[in-house]
């Protein structure tokens, strides 16, 4: 059987790929929510994955980085970039050569400043549309993607967009397979320079360890002790809630339809 | 002649003397009603007790002492909160401070309350040039509190192209809005969608380095800006300090909420119309979800089963017909009618519900602790007294199965006539 990419051209998918960081050891892993991109770009019909990653080239990256290559990839474009360094520059300019129908990226880095804000400058300087929160690509037509973006509450929506286009992943995209040794071990990384700028905005910061955010008091603002007594020693608040005794069922339930009409949840 | 006082000293005297025996007489006549407070011959103040409070629900009487209450009347009709703070007028505002809240649910969030409370305070940092908050609302809206949250000056985009999710249009807005009046400072929540991307957005055609994830921000002079800002970095294992950008997206809890005054919220519009842009992002809208299939803790609309539930089959049919995520107390759920990862309260899950409903469930304070966050709740109850109906803010008294029936029925007449009328 004649493979399809053959006959239609193949719906070519950038994943840009950076160093995680797991929540309690603070050692290098591959990025969750890039992992998450990884997987949704495998998931798609007759594309070519490739995986994009700019910075810095060392022990603890490349094993991270190998943990790309083990969801089942021969190869990683690495543009070296010194440590610290902003990676915009080099990665608009790698984007531009390639020119994909579509990049993948993760919300946020579990590095740095991990501001989220890498994917909406790339679109910005592409002049690509931007998608947010990505939950799964439904289908890709006719340079049309029909994709489903992450709502709060467990919600989705459905928009469609014209390639090329980049879209960021949210947490509630398929779980990422497993990294498969063999394959980490045997991948190549393919270097390649690119432009370097430094963030000297980032090196005058002061950076330190996530404190615990103060638990935020309950002030209670009264006039007289009175008010105050009564907000301390309150229960259960409210009381100015409405109360519908010797009502029909009937009656009742318009009541309650009312209000879930007004506060818009009936679909 | 008849227009000249006259005092009737012994009239005053029985008025002073409640012990008198034409005492309340006297008060009547002389449009006193029962007086409870008066200056006495010896320039004290007296008091008669007799005079003051309300029987209480036991029957008995109770003075209540706040100063709300004074008289027999009741002092008649007190001013309601809102009134008595100070209305705060900023006429010619030194700069602007625009805040675009995410008004989840058509209403300002616990969220974009804090971040007003910070807008304000960047406003009014300095008495001399006081700044004012300028508030971009896109859509329609259920609030009617703008003022109160600290708002001066409201810009309400309520045209087709903003509805819905149209970024890139409300992007346009934003743009206008920052070439018309050119805001000192940006806030925006840094929430999941809207405020996040939306500041994102901004953030990306302004140039601005923006500061993301800030949760606390302190005056300090020696900065540009006059401000510094404790920002969250590296998906929130690092502190960030640095001085606070002109484009800030930030946690909720930044700051304390405008609690102390009121303000003009006066209506404010873009000096011309919004461009017609071509969208290259279409909104196809909201996909329906499997309700059952959501979390628990991430549910948007509760039912709930308690043990007054007696009628299974017909709970979860109006829990499929309504759309709701069922939900149960721990008596249900003991009894084997639930699922264990169904129950809400302390020892279940603790819900975030915009609308919970309670049927025939008590409302224990294990249960209540589990629906704190939960913004509108009905109770359906057989029991005046229970403690779910204090909470509630809608509750119906009378037989759950009955009144479950008697909604799934409106329900479906009302799809009903709406598939005719299509
Ligand atoms: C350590 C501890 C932890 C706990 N944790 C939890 C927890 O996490 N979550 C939880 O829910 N509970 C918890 N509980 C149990 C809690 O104290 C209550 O026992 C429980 O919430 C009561 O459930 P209920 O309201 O469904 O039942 P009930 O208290 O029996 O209330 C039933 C209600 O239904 C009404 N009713 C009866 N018949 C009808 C009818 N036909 N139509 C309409 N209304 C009717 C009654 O008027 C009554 O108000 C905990 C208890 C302990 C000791």
């Amino acid at each position: 059987m004649q493979p399809e990419s053959a006959m239609t051209p193949g719906l070519e998918v950038t994943v840009l790929v950076s160093v995680g960081r797991h929540p309690l050891t603070g050692r290098a892993r591959r990025a969750d929510q890039d992992a998450r991109g990884v997987e949704l770009a495998r998931s798609l019909a007759n594309a070519q994955v490739r995986l994009l990653h700019a910075g810095m080239r060392d022990e603890s990256s490349e094993a991270a980085l190998r943990g790309y290559l083990g969801m089942g990839f021969t190869e990683l474009s690495l543009l070296e970039q010194p440590e610290g360094a902003d990676v915009l520059p080099a990665l608009a300019e790698a984007l531009d050569a390639m020119s994909p129908h579509l990049v993948i990226a993760g919300e946020r880095a579990e590095r740095g400043e991990g501001s989220g804000l890498l994917p909406y400058l790339l679109a910005e300087r592409l002049g690509w549309p931007l998608v947010s929160g990505l939950a799964a690509v439904e289908s890709v037509e006719e340079g049309m993607a029909t994709l489903l973006q992450a709502l709060p509450r467990g919600q989705r929506r459905r928009l469609k967009v014209r390639l090329p286009v980049i879209v960021t992943v949210d947490d509630a995209a398929p779980a990422p397979r497993q990294s498969a040794y063999g394959p980490a071990r045997r991948g190549a990384f393919e270097t390649a320079a690119g432009p370097v700028s430094d963030d000297e905005q980032w090196a005058a910061w002061q950076v330190q360890p996530a404190r615990q955010r103060p638990k935020r008091l309950k002030i209670v603002k009264a006039a007289s002790a009175r008010d105050r007594f009564k907000a301390a020693a309150a229960k259960a608040e409210g009381g100015s809630g409405q109360v519908l005794t010797d009502v029909t069922p009937t009656q009742g339930a318009e009541a309650i339809l009312t209000l879930l009409r007004e506060e818009d949840v009936l679909r | 002649m008849s227009d000249l006082p006259r005092r009737d000293p012994r009239q005053e005297w029985i008025a002073r003397n409640r012990l008198h025996p034409r005492h309340a007489e006297v008060l009547l006549a002389t449009g006193q009603g029962a007086a409870s407070e008066w200056w006495g011959p010896g320039g004290l103040v007296r008091r008669n007790p007799h005079a003051v409070g309300f029987v209480g629900p036991n029957g008995v009487k109770r003075i209540d002492r706040s100063g709300t209450q004074q008289g027999a009347g009741g002092g008649g009709a007190t001013t309601p909160a809102a009134e008595r703070k100070p209305l705060v007028e900023i006429e010619a505002p030194a700069f602007m401070v625009a805040v675009v809240p995410d008004m989840a649910g058509g209403r300002l969030s616990g969220h974009d309350r804090d971040l007003l409370g910070l807008a304000r305070q960047l406003a009014d940092a300095d008495p001399a040039a006081r700044g004012a908050v300028v508030a971009v609302v896109f859509g329609p809206h259920k609030e009617a509190n703008f003022g109160e949250a600290g708002i001066d000056r409201l810009l309400h985009l309520d045209s087709p192209e903003v509805a819905g999710y149209a970024p890139e249009a409300r992007l346009g807005a934003l743009i206008m809005a920052e070439e018309s009046w050119v805001p000192r400072h940006w806030l925006l929540p840094d929430s999941k969608l809207d405020g996040g991307e939306l500041g994102r957005r901004l953030a990306a055609r302004l140039g601005e380095r923006p500061a993301t994830g800030v949760w606390q921000a302190e005056a300090d002079a020696e900065v540009a800006t006059g401000w510094h800002c404790t920002a969250r970095g590296a998906a929130g294992s690092l502190d960030i300090r640095r001085p606070l950008p002109r484009l800030a997206l930030a946690l909720a809890e930044c700051a304390e909420p405008v609690s102390e005054t009121r303000h003009a919220a006066a209506e404010l519009a873009l000096p011309q119309p919004l461009p017609s842009t071509l969208s290259r992002i279409q909104d196809l809208g909201q996909v329906s979800v499997d309700p059952s299939g959501v979390a628990l803790s991430e549910a948007e609309f509760i039912l709930s089963a308690g043990n007054g539930v007696k009628d299974w089959p017909g709970f979860h049919h109006a829990a499929e017909v309504l759309g709701a995520t069922e939900g149960a107390s721990r008596v249900a759920v003991d009894d084997g009618f639930m699922a264990r990862d169904r129950q809400v309260g302390a020892t279940g899950t603790w819900v975030t519900a915009r609308v919970y409903v309670a049927v025939g469930i008590s409302g224990a304070i294990q249960h209540l602790q589990g629906i704190q966050t939960c913004d509108k709740v009905v109770a359906i109850n057989m029991d005046p007294g229970c403690d779910m109906i204090k909470r509630a803010d809608l509750a119906v008294i009378g037989d759950s199965t009955q009144i479950l029936e008697a909604l799934v029925t409106l329900v479906a007449q009302a799809r009903e006539e709406k598939r005719d009328a299509a």
